[in-house]
């Protein structure tokens, strides 16, 4: 509560307006500007992108050439490689920990910081017309407290036992005893560090929905936002409120492993279904976190390159909500296997194919908007059309699990692995490659290099596609997911070719991604000079210089419109910003003292 | 009431019908609901998955000794819209008498527990499911013992985590108190001290639930 009082302090005293220059540490280190914030965020999470797919090259080698020694191997510990005259081999134990630190790193310590803490701290105060987040300390302390977690999830490798290796889903009683998996500390290390980033997490909830209900400038209606804050304010409210139950949940398992305590340990009468229910009630509304503010950024870049306005704004909005609420009620179709009453596993699977509507209202709105649109196919848009055709892949994949019968068949298999990917990787990550690369003009003021992204894009799309199409294959075929070596079954070892060239395409695909690396510092430092509005964009972000001064806007912005107002008839360009006054009114200097009241088109 | 000291310095703006500050703590209070709620909803699970394993009320937990400390802190809870109150009209001296006050009785409300703890621990009831031999009060103790193991897990970890809240809440208290004595609050400026009563009221909320459903039920 202090750093709020004394933030509220510090802003009523003026704040920012005083642009006296700030020291090093307050500027690059512990700073409170939100942008710096954003960049922060998204240096660490690609840090941690790389390391999580450092991880799954491991993984693949040794599902494509299970038992062959690993080129680099003998780098690594013996803890995790078991050295042979020819090489070291990977240990079943390391195995484990790949899979469970792969999935937890890349979604809890890449992608969502990447959506939330970087598109969220980047996005939120401009596209609504504010100086900064509401609490600005109190969003350097959510960075402050993700990088700790970090630091002891990549530090839980080094230790005894090695990193978790229960899954990133840490089913109880797997993880509740070393005994089973082999890993003491290193599971204690994974629960903690959960629990610092998801109080992280939370102070940057309670910061964003703060700052989008009050800190909106004046005329910034709810529907005249753009559909990225729409999503990350619904994103926000998810997060505030499945991430106290994962906190809970975490810190009971925590209880169960160092005091001793009985809740998920069924010798003592502990119920390992519990540890299920909390993690699902709070993993099914998280896979919303990772696809929400996705499908929002996809949102401004597919109108802004098509030079359309968004199809359907209105029920953009409410799909978005709607996908918010019934993220809530689905958390039962990851259990259709634990052991549930049918008639339960009925409602959750009616629940979960109710999702597919708003869904598909998004997909169709996007389609319809690219629909005669005049398509600049530069990279942020391939990209972005990269993530709705390959969100379409992976939301059909997962009406297959969502039915029971067909769930029964394939769960825990390689299906799921595709599916998770189709709509984490060819989903989210392509979004964040549309998104970093269509505001980078915004935050480093340079343009990235469009013939290397476009490198990038066709490398990536194909690769990509080539790794996790065979896996629907593969889970078909009844090859199990989170396995050592499938060799070992005989009806499985003929799948053997089809892994190793799934592995040589994840190797070329790890590789491609240096083009990205390439271009991404090469661009900072050597990129083309960009102008405030590259591409010629309405909203409020790109009414103030690249890369945007302490305090964003040198006055307040007052918002005549929405922000989607592309190829108007109204406005002698194709594009009409929202801060451009229409020729009717009156000028801007005689709307900012009115109190104003919200037009009839919001609420 | 000013608003420019309530809204960071800012104009008003569309939405901005409760200062940020205000607006932020109850967002943050939907999520300690949620805290809970995981906490209360797995111990009724647990309970009705084993119903044996829990102790009739009274018969190891002391209903008396936590009463007390129930009013205890529900007297905090007074005392602190008393604080709020002299604020509102401006009287500095009674705004850090009553946060003093209130800073007393939340201590006390901890001391109290932490004797709890020590003496329910002293009779064998504890968190460690390997160790608990709960006899019940009054008892001899090589007697049979009473409820199980995660009656000990479920009753410490939640009541701690209350615990927890009200410790937390109590150093912040003495923050305000801090702020107050170098005369940071008034009557157009009491932010600190409504957010400050809003967390506090809403951990004395917390705790009447808890009282009823871990020693009343």
């Amino acid at each position: 509560m202090s750093t709020i009082e004394q933030e509220m302090v510090h802003a009523a005293e003026g704040g920012h307006h005083d642009h006296h220059e700030l020291p090093f540490i307050r500027k690059y280190i512990f700073s409170t500007d939100h942008k710096m914030i954003a960049k922060q965020f998204m240096f660490v999470s690609l840090f941690f992108l790389v390391i999580g797919g450092l991880l799954a090259t491991m993984m693949r080698w040794q599902l494509g050439y299970p038992g062959e020694p690993m080129p680099g191997g003998m780098l690594l510990p013996d803890a995790m490689m078991a050295p042979t005259p020819n090489g070291a081999i990977m240990l079943p134990e390391f195995y484990n920990s790949l899979v469970t630190m792969h999935g937890t790193i890349m979604i809890f310590f890449a992608i969502m910081p990447l959506l939330v803490g970087l598109f969220g701290n980047l996005l939120i105060p401009l596209q609504i017309g504010a100086e900064d987040m509401a609490f600005p300390r109190l969003n350097m302390i959510s960075f402050w407290l993700a990088v700790p977690a970090g630091i002891l999830m990549l530090s839980s490798f080094a230790v005894e036992g090695g990193a978790a290796g229960a899954g990133w889903t840490s089913y109880a009683p797997l993880s509740v005893s070393g005994e089973w998996t082999g890993v003491y500390l290193g599971q204690q290390l994974w629960l903690a560090s959960l629990t610092i980033l998801g109080f992280s997490s939370l102070v940057g909830a309670v910061n964003y929905i703060t700052t989008v209900i009050n800190m909106r400038a004046p005329g910034m209606t709810w529907f005249r936002m753009p559909l990225a804050t729409w999503a990350l304010f619904v994103t926000a409210i998810l997060i505030l409120l499945a991430i106290p139950i994962l906190a809970g949940a975490l810190i009971m398992l925590l209880f169960d492993q160092t005091i001793g305590t009985g809740f998920f340990r069924p010798e003592v009468g502990g119920e390992p279904l519990l540890w299920q229910h909390l993690f699902w009630f709070f993993g099914h509304p998280e896979v919303y976190i990772l696809i929400l503010p996705a499908m929002g950024i996809v949102s401004e870049v597919i109108s802004n390159r098509a030079r359309k306005p968004i199809f359907g704004y209105h029920s953009m909005v409410l799909a978005i909500i709607g996908i918010g609420f019934l993220g809530w009620i689905v958390w039962g179709h990851h259990m259709f296997m634990s052991g549930m009453n049918p008639l339960l596993g009925t409602s959750f699977m009616i629940s979960t194919m109710a999702i597919a509507v708003p869904s598909a209202i998004k997909t169709f709105n996007w389609l319809a908007t690219i629909w005669k649109g005049d398509l600049h196919l530069d990279s942020p848009m391939l990209y972005a059309l990269a993530f709705v055709s390959m969100f379409i892949i992976g939301g059909l994949s997962g009406i297959f699990m969502a039915s029971t019968p067909v769930d029964i068949y394939i769960h825990d298999t390689y299906f799921i692995v595709a599916h998770i990917h189709y709509v984490l990787f060819g989903g989210s990550l392509f979004a964040i490659f549309a998104g970093i690369t269509f505001w980078f003009p915004k935050m480093f003021g340079r343009m990235m290099n469009e013939t290397l992204n476009k490198v990038h894009f066709g490398l990536t799309i194909v690769l990509y596609n080539l790794v996790f199409w065979p896996m629907h294959n593969l889970g078909l075929q009844g090859m199990m997911r989170r396995i050592y070596d499938f060799t070992q079954y005989e009806y499985l070892a003929p799948l053997q070719p089809m892994n190793q060239f799934i592995s040589i395409s994840v190797f070329l695909l790890v590789a491609a991604q240096s083009v990205y690396a390439f271009n991404f510092f090469w661009s900072i430092f050597r990129g083309e000079k960009a102008s405030n509005n590259p591409w010629d964009s309405n909203t409020l972000e790109w009414t103030v210089p690249s890369p945007p001064p302490h305090g964003n806007f040198p006055e307040m912005p007052v918002v005549y419109r929405g922000p989607y107002e592309y190829s108007s008839p109204e406005s002698d360009t194709d594009f009409y910003p929202q801060t451009k006054p229409p020729p009717s009114k009156p000028p801007v200097q005689e709307l900012i003292p009115e109190p104003v009241t919200p037009t009839p088109e919001g609420f | 009431m000013t608003t420019q000291a309530m809204t960071a310095g800012r104009a008003p703006m569309p939405g901005m019908k409760v200062y940020n500050l205000k607006l932020g703590m109850w967002i943050f209070l939907l999520s300690e609901v949620m805290f809970f709620t995981g906490l209360i909803g797995s111990y009724i699970i647990l309970r009705f998955a084993h119903p044996e394993q829990f102790a009739a009320p009274g018969q190891v937990l002391n209903i008396n000794l936590t009463a007390f400390n129930t009013f205890l802190l529900i007297c905090s809870s007074v005392t602190m819209v008393k604080a709020y109150a002299a604020i509102q009209q401006g009287d500095q001296q009674g705004l850090k008498n009553w946060l003093l006050a209130t800073i007393v009785i939340g201590a006390s409300f901890v001391g109290v527990q932490v004797y709890e703890y020590i003496a329910l621990a002293g009779e064998g009831f504890v968190p460690i499911a390997d160790a608990y031999h709960a006899v019940g009060r009054h008892m001899p103790h090589d007697g049979p013992a009473i409820g199980g193991q995660l009656y000990g897990s479920t009753f410490y970890t939640m009541t701690g985590f209350h615990g927890t809240h009200v410790s937390i809440g109590v150093l912040c208290l003495c923050f305000t108190y801090w702020r107050a004595a170098k005369g940071a609050y008034t009557a157009d400026n009491l932010g600190g001290v409504e957010i400050m009563g809003l967390y506090w009221h809403f951990v004395d909320l917390v705790w009447i639930i808890l009282f009823t459903i871990v020693y009343l039920v």
